[in-house]
């Protein structure tokens, strides 16, 4: 029998909808004096160490959460003072959109609500600290392995990995047995393309009313530019080259560059994974597209600090799953609350964690015992301002899928600039992301430069940076369901996608005497879940490693 | 028997360090911390000790600013009974770290003290050996086996080459290195558990110890690039030239 | 100026390493004394004598000083350290032992394996395993220090004369006994501390291949390493693993054979004082670091290179 501990609340995920809904848990049983027992749970080795997000906020839902940020120190600490957004025509050539043209949801200054250039990683890193001041236990290095149910089939928490597994699947020298975590309540706060959201959105069939649910993978480098060039605050966002042109022909996406304090930037490549051709490469798209004089301008002369990559749940409202289900709620992007028509999530997230601590702290404070499914939560959710510009912006997604970034462009500036959204229609897209794959032999390759090592750089070095380490001695946290379809079926078909998809250099081919070999690094692995969503064959498993292991972000 | 582990909080072994601009260290904001990896050995080691009835208490100190007192955290979770913190501004040098462990052991009067044999951050390698001397005590240092039998404790030691068996009088001084161990991970009723061990904060003025520095850092930067060197075209050429121009063969 | 330097020895020869410290000590400046403190160990004294830029050579024979240990060493060091404005000694793991304790007992700082000497007190010394270079001043009036023996040539063995004085002193503390030593008897040195190491990537294609490599490293006294592709694909156990989750080397030589050079591993060698790559593929990012670099076949390049050396 494993060791287990109660708790009222168990939250899986240190990020801005877990910690949110610990706060605000905690935050209410200060306001009513009553003992709250609440847990979170977190993989990575620290609060923020897996968290990768552009990013801009925007700061309603803190707000809320802690009205007066501001004097506790919270790093929101670079408001956006400028907007810029560019279409790249080729590698050389950009056209800056005129402001009037932009959908208004891309503004981020002069329309009432504050935006912020932050680090979501040192954002999480302050809200645990908020957390555990309120009384919230924070467990990072514990990653939550499997979800436990009740007899009545409702969720009763979770199990934490074993560890010191080794690699053969055995007991080493420092094993210990994962712990049961009891709850009350059990929040999945995970973020994109949770393990465990995943085998709750399957076994309780929450999606059944939703459309299939889109994903993108965004690549972000942090860099140290020449101080000469710091606008602190500066926000650019665009489309274009070198996505949806040549052999990314019918690719979207966009990029992201923001300038934080201390003479830093972000920039960023979210390439969306309804992409068709296996040639492909998102992180060599990324490379490349920084030499792009709009770009470079602001690099060159820097240099890279860090390099991560994540994906996101970009389906928006149509693609929502039901949040509720017996014993526990998915929030933040573990559900998939992202407000791709903002390019943000933070603020959505953290409402409906905080939303859920709230449906959460009324059941257990009238007596509730058992793991009831919280329909209050869809009540609260519904009147919300965090449903009300998921719905408005329902169609964003969609019509990029549809129309592409041009024509799709221009709805979405008509939906949301002359109509706010209203439009009395929904764009749906059922497509799966890992069903758009052509075969390769009908597609172009794409010819990639070589990395210049000043702007651009190959993968392996880039990985090195993210600071990822899985203890070596480990089962394959990658699993495949069978072993044999990457070199038979993959590899014939899509030339195996996982090769060029997979942004740290985790899967390989590799040809040998007796023929192509299928390797799997999952040391590299930056636990960003592309290739638990794009394998064609859907094949691969993102299951979590040892606890602690993975990036470590640091200013991320 | 007393045990005494010293430990360090040092950026996480993980973590790729980057030199500020300006030369004056490394880049530490928001990185992420951790015990000292041969501290972590240091701490396990004790907790054998004491599980193996060798001793009866396991007391930790840590240097340094409010903040060590996490890895102190870590080390009471993983089963130190008791921690001292000496609060200090800065991380303070080798030789004053010594002085100020030596008047806890003073103190305290363990029979066995254990540390890292060396810091990731610093690299010095000295403070084991540093407290010993000053201590008057024998040392046992890159320790890859310990034993305590008879009022002596006998350390087989990692030297150049091979193995290397001392026996120390107690009370001793024993620095750990990576083959001693493997540390056990802290689990998450004793990280809880660990919250309510005694702390106790004292600082150098306490003691009665005052920090003197002995080594400045003038810069620190980012080792030189290597630059690309030539192509042979022959194994012949490739003997000449590790011959007569590298001179290592 | 005046320094003393340790001489590292087993009793019966001195070890070339000394060689390494004395050309540091050259660079400061300065008459240079050499201690040689063992048992039954004048064979050494001679030897030290003999070495170029060595001025006095001090012979402290005596059974407390055998073995090494740091107790009894130290006192003595200590001791004979009046007047002298730097105590010097190759990074070893008896320095590493001895030379903090000398430290505390002058009441002075360390400054542990410096890899440049800038002027009298000021050093660069590797921090962070080497991820970054610290230049640190002494403010001691005598400096304590270890050289790391990689980053100095060594001086010539031969073309000094100097003589030879005794230490009659006998420093035994008597609380720490040496029991016994198991000498690894390896044809191999050991990864971490051998002089050459050569290592094989993925481009040996198989266990068996590894063979060509270790003839050649019988030939040249050398440690075996692999890349971790090499381990990942099973050609050899992990403990071989030169790089980031493996060994730190920094050996006089390091040859790479059909290692591509992903940073990963670079960052496990790149300390090396001569880098040596042999690959196929000229455009291999190993080839940015190597001092000499070869393009070629390694099936036929090894034997090669194994018949020739």
């Amino acid at each position: 029998m494993r060791e287990s501990m109660e708790f009222d609340v168990v939250i899986v995920g240190a990020g801005p909808a877990g910690l949110s809904a610990a706060c605000r848990l905690m935050q209410q049983a200060r306001e009513k004096e009553q003992e709250l027992t609440v847990c979170v749970v977190e993989k990575g080795s620290e609060v923020g160490a897996h968290i990768l997000s552009g990013a801009v906020i925007e700061s309603r839902a803190m707000d809320e959460l802690f009205p007066d940020w501001k004097e506790m120190g919270a790093p929101l600490n670079t408001p956006v003072t400028a907007d810029e957004v560019y279409l790249f025509k080729s590698d050389t050539a950009a056209k800056k959109v005129p402001n009037a043209l932009i959908p208004k949801t891309m503004h981020n200054t002069g329309h009432g609500l504050n935006n912020y250039v932050v680090s979501l990683g040192n954002v999480c890193r302050w809200l645990a600290e908020q957390a555990e001041s309120l009384g919230v236990e924070v467990f990072p290095g514990f990653a939550a392995a499997e979800v436990l149910f009740n007899d009545d089939g409702s969720v009763k928490g979770v199990a934490t990995g074993d560890m010191g597994i080794t690699a053969a699947g055995e007991q080493g020298p420092n094993y210990m047995e994962g712990m049961e975590l009891h709850a009350k309540y059990t929040l999945f706060a995970e973020g994109c393309r949770g393990h465990l959201g995943k085998l709750l959105i399957e076994k309780f069939q929450l999606d059944i009313h939703a459309d299939t649910q889109h994903y993108g993978v965004g690549l972000k480098e942090l860099w140290n530019i020449d101080p000469g060039k710091h606008r602190p605050g500066l926000v650019i966002h665009g489309s274009g080259w070198p996505l949806n042109t040549g052999g990314s022909y019918d690719t979207t996406g966009g990029f992201f560059l923001y300038h934080l304090e201390n003479n830093q930037v972000v920039v960023g490549l979210i390439v969306d994974l309804n992409y068709t051709n296996p040639w492909l490469s998102p992180f060599d798209e990324f490379q490349r597209m920084k030499h792009h004089p709009v770009l470079a301008d602001h690099l060159a002369g820097g240099n890279r600090v860090a390099y991560g990559a994540r994906a996101i749940t970009k389906g928006g409202f149509n693609a929502l799953p039901k949040m509720t289900f017996p014993g526990g709620l998915l929030i933040g992007c573990n559900a998939g609350t992202l407000n791709f028509s903002k390019i943000k999530g933070t603020h959505t997230a953290m409402k409906s964690g905080m939303l859920a601590a709230e449906a959460v702290f009324e059941a257990i404070t009238a007596g509730d015992k058992s793991s009831k499914e919280l329909s209050s939560f869809n009540d609260k959710f519904k009147d919300s301002w965090a449903y009300d510009e998921l719905f408005r912006s329902r169609n964003f997604g969609p019509a990029m899928h549809k129309f592409g970034p041009i024509l799709g462009g221009a709805f979405n500036f008509v939906d949301q600039n002359i109509f706010a959204g209203k439009l009395p229609i929904t764009l749906h897209d059922e497509k799966a992301d890992y069903a758009q794959l052509k075969p390769a032999d009908q597609c172009p390759k794409v010819d990639y430069p070589k990395p210049d090592g000043r702007l651009s750089f190959d993968k392996l070095s880039s990985v090195f940076i993210s600071n990822t380490n899985h203890e070596e001695d480990q089962p394959c946290h990658l699993k495949l369901k069978d072993a044999s379809i990457p070199i038979a079926q993959n590899l014939p078909l899509y030339a195996e996608p996982a090769q060029r998809y997979c942004p740290a250099g985790v899967y390989e081919v590799i040809e040998e005497g007796s023929g192509p070999r299928f390797q799997i690094n999952a040391q590299n692995c930056v636990h960003c879940k592309t290739c638990d969503i794009k394998d064609p064959a859907q094949n691969i498993t993102w299951v979590v490693p040892e606890g602690a292991g993975g990036p470590n972000y640091p200013n991320m | 028997m007393k045990l005494i582990v010293s430990v360090k909080r040092v950026i996480d072994y993980n973590i790729k360090v980057r030199v500020k601009a300006d030369n004056t260290g490394v880049d530490l904001a928001n990185v992420k911390m951790a015990l000292n990896p041969f501290c972590e050995i240091a701490v396990e080691e004790a907790i054998r000790l004491k599980e193996a009835g060798v001793a009866s208490e396991v007391v930790v100190v840590s240097i340094g600013p409010t903040a060590v007192q996490e890895q102190l955290r870590t080390a009471l979770a993983l089963g130190a009974d008791r921690a001292i913190h000496v609060e200090t501004d800065e991380l303070p040098e080798p030789l004053n770290v010594a002085k100020l462990l030596a008047k806890v052991i003073e103190a305290e009067q363990p029979g066995l003290v254990i540390l890292g044999k060396q810091s990731i951050d610093s690299d010095n390698n000295q403070v084991g050996q540093m407290l010993a001397a000053l201590a008057g005590r024998p040392q046992g240092t890159f320790a890859s086996e310990v034993k305590v039998e008879g009022g002596k404790v006998l350390v087989t030691r990692e030297v150049d080459g091979g193995l290397r068996t001392l026996s120390l009088d107690l009370p001793a001084i024993v620095t750990t290195d990576l083959r001693l161990n493997e540390p056990r991970y802290a689990k998450l009723p004793d990280i809880m558990k660990a919250k309510r061990k005694p702390l106790d904060v004292k600082t150098p003025a306490d003691l009665g110890v005052e920090l003197k520095q002995h080594i400045t850092q003038l810069k620190v930067e980012t080792p030189a690039q290597r630059e690309a060197g030539i192509k042979v075209d022959s194994v012949d050429a490739l003997i000449d030239k590790l011959k007569n121009e590298a001179k290592v063969i | 100026m005046n320094i003393l330097l340790i001489a590292e020895h087993d009793n019966s020869a001195l070890n070339p390493a000394t060689l390494s410290a004395v050309s540091a000590a050259t660079q400061i400046g300065g008459e240079l004394t050499v201690l040689v403190a063992g048992a039954d160990c004048q064979n050494v004294a001679d030897e030290a004598a003999k070495v170029s830029g060595v001025s006095k050579v001090l012979l402290a024979d005596n059974a407390a000083y055998a073995k090494g240990l740091a107790e009894n060493l130290s006192a003595l060091i200590a001791e004979v350290a009046t007047g002298y404005s730097h105590i010097i000694a190759a990074a070893s793991s008896t320095s590493k032992d001895t030379m903090p304790r000398v430290a505390a007992l002058l009441d002075v700082g360390q400054l542990s394996e410096i890899i440049a000497v800038e002027s009298a007190d000021i050093f660069k010394r590797p921090i962070y395993a080497g991820n970054a270079i610290a230049t640190v001043q002494s403010q001691d009036a005598v400096k304590v220090i270890t050289v790391r023996t990689s980053a100095f040539d060594k001086a010539a063995a031969e073309g000094g004369c100097a003589g030879v004085e005794t230490v009659a002193n006998s420093r035994d503390s008597g609380t720490s006994n040496f029991v016994n030593e198991e000498l690894v008897k390896s044809d191999r040195p050991e990864l971490t501390a051998a002089s050459v190491v050569i290592s094989g990537g993925r481009g040996l294609g198989s266990a068996e291949n590894f063979a060509l490599l270790e003839n050649v490293a019988d030939k040249l006294g050398a440690a075996i390493g692999a890349s971790r592709a090499a381990v990942d694909a099973g050609f050899v156990s992990n403990d071989l693993q030169v790089g980031q989750t493996g060994k730190i080397v920094a050996p006089e030589l390091y040859i790479a054979v059909g290692i591509s050079g992903a940073i990963q591993h670079l960052a496990g060698m790149k300390e090396s004082k001569v880098i040596v790559a042999i690959n196929k593929d000229e455009e291999a990012p190993i080839f940015q670091l190597a001092d000499y670099g070869l393009v070629g076949d390694l099936f036929k390049v090894l034997p090669e290179l194994e018949a020739k050396l």
